[in-house]
């Protein structure tokens, strides 16, 4: 389904970027909707798509062999899902699947990148917003390597 | 009124496994009870015999029961966790400042919360769903280890049902979990804030508070809106000895609740 300006600027992702530049990104852009289950990508294959989750959410994933699929992390309404294909290989590092109904904006990864290539403006602006995801990721992923909860908490037990 | 330098015989009048280490004691008074606590504040449990340790109360003001709930991490909280429906143990207290100094009536209230933090702010969450209208919304962001290490989650529901918006996130989880997987600060972007009517109350590991606080200031709740439960060594409750000195505060009384405007310099200060 297409989309408008009007509807992609509902996304956090693209606040504050210019109508013109709105305007091109919802012209690449399609609404889709998913059902919970549905499998967006598996680990491995070609990453060609960026998605600005709109409701639901989604799980990325990790096959374990010997152990259960193990969830990575969830991404939820206002988020970005996606981000493999800005660098070579372009390969999908985790699978993705709806946990429950999902309502998103996709665009085509050589869509997206054909408008940063023709207007390095946008593509500073898109690149850094990006960057801003990874680096919100990748703090994240280092909190959680600390595995705060399992210390003893001094909040309300002591260490004593 | 008791003295706060001595104990109060209190009965376990119920136990209540939350995980594999934290349990929820309910408390009967067996003589003149402690003083009425306000949400946030907290009271040293004394397993006798064995020792004292401060447990911030977890149950709804206004009840002339006490709860507890408390992670089993050394000898008293481990004897104090396996204490059985009939058992005495000692309560003094409550002690410290409450959240009541962070009234958000009117506004909306954000509770954020890792792993057993819950429990300090479980009063400040049962009063508020006591009080419908008092706020404009009720937000719980919770974060755990692991689904098996979620506490209270057999009240989600009902605090959802009883209008309060509850997100809960866990660091690690297979695929049998239909819930989020993340850090709590995550869920922060996710929950529409609008920084000018919330007042936040933090409440976990302090590294967690730390970046939650800067995650809530960086989405523009002003510091003195963030409020966190601090906790250092304390032992006397009454500001006497010394031990749970943090900077210029003592965080028996002047803590545990204290707002980041005080706190966020004190947290920073790498200590001897």
């Amino acid at each position: 389904m297409s989309v408008t300006s009007s509807d992609l600027a509902s996304h956090r992702f693209v606040a504050g970027l210019t109508q013109s530049q709105l305007d091109r990104l919802a012209a690449i852009a399609s609404s889709i909707e998913l059902t919970a289950g549905s499998r967006l990508f598996d680990e491995g294959g070609q990453a060609s798509s960026l998605w600005l989750v709109r409701a639901g959410r989604i799980a990325l994933d990790l096959d374990v062999p010997g152990r259960d699929r193990l969830i990575v992390e969830t991404l939820g309404p206002g988020d970005e899902l996606g981000l493999s294909w800005l660098l070579p290989p372009a390969q999908w590092q985790f699978g993705a699947v709806a946990q429950v109904g999902v309502s998103a904006f996709q665009l085509s990864s050589a869509a997206v990148t054909g408008l940063c290539e023709a207007d390095h403006e946008l593509g500073y602006e898109l690149t850094r917003r990006l960057l801003g995801t990874a680096i919100g990721r990748l703090q994240a992923a280092r909190i959680r390597i600390l595995d705060l909860y399992a210390a003893p908490s001094r909040i309300a037990g002591g260490s004593s | 009124m008791n003295d706060c330098r001595y104990p109060v015989r209190y009965r376990v009048s119920s136990r209540l496994a939350e995980t594999h280490d934290t349990v929820t004691l309910t408390l009967e008074p067996a003589e003149d009870p402690i003083a009425a606590f306000r949400p946030g504040q907290f009271t040293m449990l004394y397993s006798f015999g064995i020792g004292e340790i401060p447990i911030s109360v977890s149950g709804l003001p206004g009840q002339p029961a006490l709860t507890h709930t408390i992670r089993s991490v050394g000898a008293v909280s481990a004897a104090l966790c396996a204490a059985q429906p009939g058992e005495v143990i000692g309560v003094r207290g409550p002690f410290g400042t409450s959240w009541d100094d962070a009234d958000a009536a009117g506004g909306d209230l954000l509770l954020v919360a890792g792993g057993i933090g819950l429990a300090p702010v479980r009063p400040a969450l049962l009063a508020a769903l006591a009080q419908p209208g008092r706020y404009r919304r009720v937000i719980v962001l919770a974060g755990a280890r692991s689904p098996a290490e979620l506490v209270f989650a057999a009240e989600y529901g009902e605090w959802r049902e009883h209008g309060a918006e509850v997100e809960i996130t866990v660091d690690k989880a297979d695929a049998s979990w239909p819930g989020q997987v993340g850090v709590v600060t995550q869920l922060i972007g996710r929950a529409h804030l609008d920084p000018t009517r919330t007042t936040a109350l933090i409440c976990g590991p302090e590294v967690m508070m730390r970046i939650t606080a800067r995650a809530l200031t960086a989405a523009g709740l002003p510091a003195a809106s963030v409020w966190l439960s601090l906790e250092r060594n304390m032992q006397c409750g009454i500001a006497e000895c010394g031990h749970c000195q943090l900077g210029p505060l003592l965080l028996c009384r002047d803590g545990p609740v204290v707002n980041f405007q005080v706190a966020e310099p004190l947290l920073t200060v790498r200590e001897l």
